[in-house]
């Protein structure tokens, strides 16, 4: 690279040499914090909530009567429901399901001792005590869920009691080891300041309805307990393709068995459609984030291209004096690439400070995670090869200029 | 003058249209991100009732235990009044008016057999709710203190809510059946609906909810009627008597003070109830702690624009930012070019300032271009905000004052991103560049 003549070139053009180079930096700033935000809205779209996501879809329904026997009806809602055409299971929880955002949470504690630390130090941090979320439903919730049980059994008829709470339950993998580190959790008795409560089973994974910090999102236990009052969600498990068809002909099923309730159509939903909606903002936020770093690299590209174009114009004359002296076309487009990689990289060492300034106010702004360093690399390799691809057309017409413009006055 | 260094900017614009094209555009999609999201800030902060919001505020006391925690993602549950301490606030009557309220949800059982229940939003309050917010009355008109003294079964519909159950007939005297009990219709509001909701409770989604019918908040405690909002215990309440019980939280409370002097009264008298109630043994915090908010104050505090929002307004400034930059870039290679013209004119009798100003006019055309271009951009950018399911996106409208303030805007980017080329340009030495040409 033959790089003596292009800074003293480029020594004519400080301003606009500088100015290309301000905007190379702050556009690889911007870029890869921007990236930075996308890859962490893509992760936290893409939780499981280890259910069968795809199989699911859910139907809310509330009594008018207040006074009537809600007990029966669920029963004969869910033996409606089940012989619907297509539907594979089926259960009724009250009102709680991975990412719908209607939590029920409660403290529980490994043992008594535990609530006592908690009390002692009037908050459950650091007590042993954790804050799960509280999931119920109906025999054979775990299975319509699609729910993997990795130890224990599944809750059975016995263990829904018909009056008071209930003294077993199902939880996940990620509480048994948050209530009970380096021991088994299967078996031991939670407390939650009233009663004890029997592990009896544990799953894999089932998030919660409302996501706090990813270290706490798995959270949750599950009780042998039925929905007791005029409202109930029912969760129906069928083939993906059918879920549609499925939730009309159970609705109108429901109808049928009790016009005396309210259904709204609205939360008639799949479960992709309560995941999407969950998730709605980061989804937007991502479309944004994307169109906002491709246009800024669209504008950057403007920038390189224009002036590019500006310089072949003005040096045409100089142009034709190489190439009348020797210099081929090679020696004319290398020129141009390479005064572009020598803006680009200056641009690029304060970009990468700036990137990392950037990331530290956003850190403490908006509580976004640290920028992972190698962003910077790819981000300055991005803007390489967008200022090679932008610089080429102009140096190509630059390499085109016929050595007889040397002889001419402009 | 002006004319003439139009017509030179025009034609030099339209030497090199893909050169001017580009900086168009680029001024363009840089003024049209930003001026999106300033129109969705703009309407999120907006005054929600202009003209009275300066009258309004809301009192706030802390009555919670010294020992109490916040939970961290939970609301805070000193924002909200308990019952004693707002029926003493509404009895001891220092403000002009004063109402407290909650957001409720009733089943409404229409008496046509066409319509079904349906769930309905609306607020439970006191009579000075709607003089002192001043909710335009259709027919009828609001409860009177007798009746929120006697938790009277009556209820003030919204017009889109009568309608549906009444059609066109007058709804005033019919009766409605509202969860398990008949209420006599006493007036019927125009749809009302403040942007944002600044009296609900901070659960409610404040820019899409709307109230749809009024009921006296004595009645819906009396029949223990379902809220919707933040019930906030510091003491094992059970569910039955937590609406009555002093350590609950859950009403918000609103009064109208009309001068400065009785706005400091009324905070004083806030501190001195809190004294007189730490003294009886039932506040354990400092006095002092009692706030009086403004509307707007309270929106602040409150802090209603998502995270999300403000990001998306500052990477559109930063996208702004940088189109700026690479307008000053262009403008300058291009005005360096006209080094000959400008030395022409500048022998022939032009002074430094003619060729600024000259080169300014080109800078502020490019603006109007880029400014019209960025308008049409900031409305695709709102419309497809109108779009998206949240909360905000109904109201984000552009209204005259952010239309003029986009090509002000515009405008005024391309003349600052102007100056420095033209200034640069007019200090070419004239005598060099006529030499070479």
């Amino acid at each position: 690279m033959q790089t003596r003549p292009i800074l003293s070139t480029l020594r004519h053009h400080k301003l606009t040499a500088g100015l290309l180079m301000l905007q190379v930096a702050f556009t690889l700033a911007i870029v890869c914090n921007v990236m930075h935000m996308i890859v962490g809205r893509i992760e936290r779209i893409g939780v499981p909530t280890g259910i069968a996501e795809n199989e699911l879809a859910t139907i809310p329904s509330t009594a008018i009567d207040k006074a009537a026997n809600h007990r029966a009806q669920l029963a004969a809602d869910l033996a409606t429901l089940r012989a619907v055409p297509g539907v594979r299971a089926a259960a009724a929880v009250s009102y709680s399901l991975p990412l719908n955002r209607n939590e029920d949470t409660q403290g529980i504690c490994p043992s008594k001792e535990a609530l006592d630390r908690a009390i002692q130090r009037n908050s459950i941090d650091g007590s042993g005590c954790m804050e799960p979320s509280i999931y119920d439903g109906t025999l054979g919730l775990v299975d319509t869920l699609g729910l993997h049980l990795v130890e224990g059994r599944d809750f059975q008829q016995g263990d829904y009691v018909a009056d008071g709470k209930p003294v077993v339950a199902i939880v996940t993998r990620a509480l048994a080891q948050h209530l009970y580190p380096g021991k088994p959790a299967l078996g031991q008795s939670m407390y939650d300041g009233d009663r004890f409560i029997r592990v009896v089973g544990i799953v894999d994974s089932l998030l919660r309805p409302e996501l706090r910090t990813p270290g706490v999102d798995n959270d949750s236990m599950i009780l042998p307990q039925a929905p007791d009052g005029a409202s109930a969600r029912y969760v129906l498990r069928s083939a993906p393709q059918d879920r549609q068809r499925v939730l009309a002909a159970a609705t109108a099923a429901l109808w049928k068995v009790n016009p005396n309730r309210i259904i709204n159509p609205a939360r008639v939903q799949t479960y992709s459609q309560i995941r999407a909606a969950y998730f709605q903002r980061d989804t937007t936020m991502i479309g944004l984030l994307i169109a906002s770093a491709l246009g800024l690299l669209f504008v950057t590209a403007l920038g390189i291209a224009g002036l590019a174009n500006f310089w072949v114009q003005q040096r045409t004359r100089s142009i034709g004096i190489r190439r009348a002296i020797g210099a081929t076309h090679h020696d004319i487009l290398r020129y141009f690439q390479d005064e572009n990689f020598l803006i680009v990289t200056a641009g690029v060492v304060p970009g990468v400070l700036l990137a990392i300034g950037l990331n530290l106010l956003l850190m403490t702004r908006y509580e976004l995670p640290r920028l992972p360093l190698w962003y910077l690399p790819i981000g300055a390799l991005v803007l390489w090869v967008l200022g090679q691809l932008s610089v080429l057309s102009p140096a190509l017409r630059a390499a085109a200029v016929p050595p007889v413009v040397a002889t001419r006055s402009v | 003058m002006f004319g003439y260094y139009l017509d030179l900017a025009w034609r030099s614009l339209k030497r090199s249209p893909i050169l001017t094209g580009l900086m168009v555009l680029a001024i363009g999609l840089g003024i049209g991100a930003s001026m999106t999201m300033l129109t969705v800030l703009h309407v999120m902060t907006d005054d929600p009732l202009p003209g009275r919001s300066a009258q309004l505020y809301t009192p706030h006391l802390d009555p919670l235990p010294l020992d109490h925690k916040r939970r961290g993602d939970g609301p805070d549950a000193s924002d909200n009044l308990t019952w004693p301490d707002a029926m003493a606030l509404l009895k001891a009557h220092r403000a002009t008016r004063q109402a407290a309220m909650a957001g409720g949800s009733m089943l409404v059982r229409p008496a046509r057999a066409d319509v079904r229940p349906f769930d309905v939003d609306g607020r439970y309050t006191t009579a000075d709710f709607f003089p002192m917010f001043g909710v335009p009355f259709l027919r009828g008109s609001a409860w009177g203190a007798a009746d929120d003294a006697v938790g009277a079964r009556v209820v003030v519909l919204a017009e889109s809510l009568s309608r549906k159950l009444f059609g066109a007939d007058d709804a005033v005297g019919r009766m409605v059946r509202l969860g398990e009990h008949d209420y006599r219709v006493v007036g019927v509001t125009r749809d009302w609906q403040p942007s944002p909701l600044f009296y609900a409770d901070a659960s409610a989604k404040r820019y899409s909810d709307g109230d749809r019918f009024f009921l006296p908040l004595s009645t819906a405690v009396d029949q223990k009627l379902d809220v919707n909002g933040n019930f906030s215990s510091w003491e094992k309440n059970d569910a039955d008597s937590r609406m009555v019980s002093p350590t609950t939280s859950w009403l918000q409370f609103w009064v109208q003070l009309d001068t400065p002097p009785q706005v400091a009264a009324y905070r004083q008298y806030l501190v001195d109830y809190s004294a007189q109630q730490k003294a009886l043994g039932r506040f354990q915090r400092p006095p002092a702690n009692a706030k009086l908010y403004g509307l707007m104050g309270w929106l602040a505090h409150e802090d209603l624009v998502p995270n999300d929002v403000r990001l998306q307004l500052w990477l559109a400034l930063g996208f702004l930012f940088v189109c700026m930059l690479n307008i000053v870039a262009l403008l300058l290679a291009k005005f360096l070019r006209r080094s000959g013209e400008i030395s022409v004119r500048r022998a022939l009798g032009a002074r430094r300032r003619d060729i600024f100003v000259q080169l300014g006019i080109e800078s502020a055309l490019i603006g109007v271009a880029g400014g019209a271009l960025g308008l049409a951009i900031a409305q695709l950018g709102l419309w497809s905000i109108r779009q998206r399911p949240d909360d905000y996106a109904r109201i984000a409208q552009m209204d005259v004052q952010m239309l003029f303030g986009t090509l002000a805007l515009a405008i005024a980017a391309s003349v600052l991103a102007g100056l420095l080329p033209a200034w640069r340009a007019c200090r070419v030495a004239p005598a060099l560049q006529l030499k070479t040409m």
